[in-house]
């Protein structure tokens, strides 16, 4: 399937995560020509675990050595994660920030922080008031024009999360329940239709938001060199890039204004970002 | 001693705020820098020049409120370490 600017390719020992891929990616376009960017293989820690207690390794262009398997049941979140991988270890193309990303009259506000700073429930919350979400975990800068690509993948909601945006979005399809994952439990959201339509549309960066969720309101206005340094951390190919990345970045925080928000609640959360925006 | 900056088409240099980044093409390091540092690189130019001789520009340049040589070495030093500039 391709997401965004990215076209994949899965395959899998087990039938069962590649079914639930084509389920709730059915929406999205093929990669272009029919040809992959990347590919992510859903193997067997050893043959017999094919079998008995299924343990799925992550593998493809790109790997981590060592990591460990993840059982069946956690077969979508293991090819989740695999496509994660090749993007943060092998896009080229675009600067690559980890952040959520939503977009309004062709402006793009970029949200990131470390996890459990609410980025992809806010994103995820934002779409459901009419926001396109371009995506809830990288969000792509174009060094050649400084636009923001989007990179909507299934929304990863954890834990409290799920309930939350299942009573904003009733009708929306979610994936099965990911239970007692590392990053505990996880349900996965399916983009509205106007975003994985407009998946390819890019967008001008209009604000960059840091938000901080368990805190009392507070704004705090993040000056460039402070911003940079931030998104350098948050960037898995900032120094892949070279001398491309450095100037994709200097652009965009000498172009872009950043604010630092912490929230108690995430109502208080989206009337701090749409009042940016 | 004497100190060269790195030559400046190796050098790419973007004001942010009152800090400055800085990106090394031989090293393909990032810098983030303040004051004097963008000023030393662009009293030193092309040339090789002493610490009395980049104290004598920097204050032509720059209204230097206390010239200070050693502090001045201090900070060449830490250039040198970070490859921005040559000892010479």
């Amino acid at each position: 399937m391709r997401i965004g600017p990215a076209g994949f390719r899965v395959g899998s020992d087990w039938r069962r995560p590649i079914a639930e891929l084509e389920n709730l990616y059915r929406d999205y376009p093929k990669p272009e020509d029919g040809v992959p960017d990347f590919t992510v293989r859903l193997f067997a820690a050893r043959p017999w675990r094919r079998f008995v207690r299924p343990a799925v390794m992550i593998g493809g262009d790109f790997t981590i050595p060592d990591a460990a398997p993840l059982p069946l049941d956690l077969g979508l979140l293991a090819a989740e994660m695999g496509m994660n991988l090749q993007m943060a270890l092998a896009q080229r193309r675009y600067l690559l920030l980890h952040a959520s990303c939503v977009e309004r009259n062709g402006r793009a506000v970029l949200m990131t922080g470390e996890s459990g700073a609410g980025k992809s429930t806010l994103a995820a919350l934002m779409m459901a008031r009419g926001w396109r979400l371009m995506g809830d975990e990288f969000a792509l800068v174009d060094p050649e024009t400084g636009l923001i690509h989007g990179f909507p993948r299934l929304v990863s909601l954890k834990n409290e999360s799920v309930a939350v945006m299942q009573a904003a979005l009733p009708q929306a399809r979610f994936g099965p329940p990911q239970l007692k994952t590392p990053k505990g439990d996880i349900r996965h959201l399916v983009p509205d239709a106007a975003s994985i339509a407009a998946m390819a549309v890019p967008a001008v960066a209009a604000h960059i938001v840091f938000p901080r969720f368990g805190l009392e309101r507070a704004i705090r206005e993040v000056p460039p060199a402070e911003t940079f340094v931030r998104l350098t951390q948050a960037s898995t190919n900032y120094v892949a890039l070279g001398e491309r990345g450095f100037d994709a970045l200097t652009r965009l925080v000498t172009s872009v204004p950043a604010t630092a928000i912490d929230y108690p609640d995430a109502a208080t959360a989206i009337r701090q970002v749409e009042a940016l925006a | 001693m004497r100190y060269r900056a790195a030559a400046l088409a190796s050098l790419r240099i973007v004001p942010l705020d009152v800090l400055t980044a800085i990106y090394h093409r031989a090293s393909g390091q990032t810098h983030i820098v303040e004051a004097p540092v963008p000023e030393i690189l662009a009293a030193l130019g092309e040339e090789t020049m002493g610490v009395e001789a980049i104290l004598d520009r920097l204050a032509r340049d720059y209204a230097l409120v206390d010239p200070d040589p050693a502090a001045l070495t201090d900070r060449l030093e830490e250039l040198a370490a970070a490859g921005l500039v040559a000892r010479a």
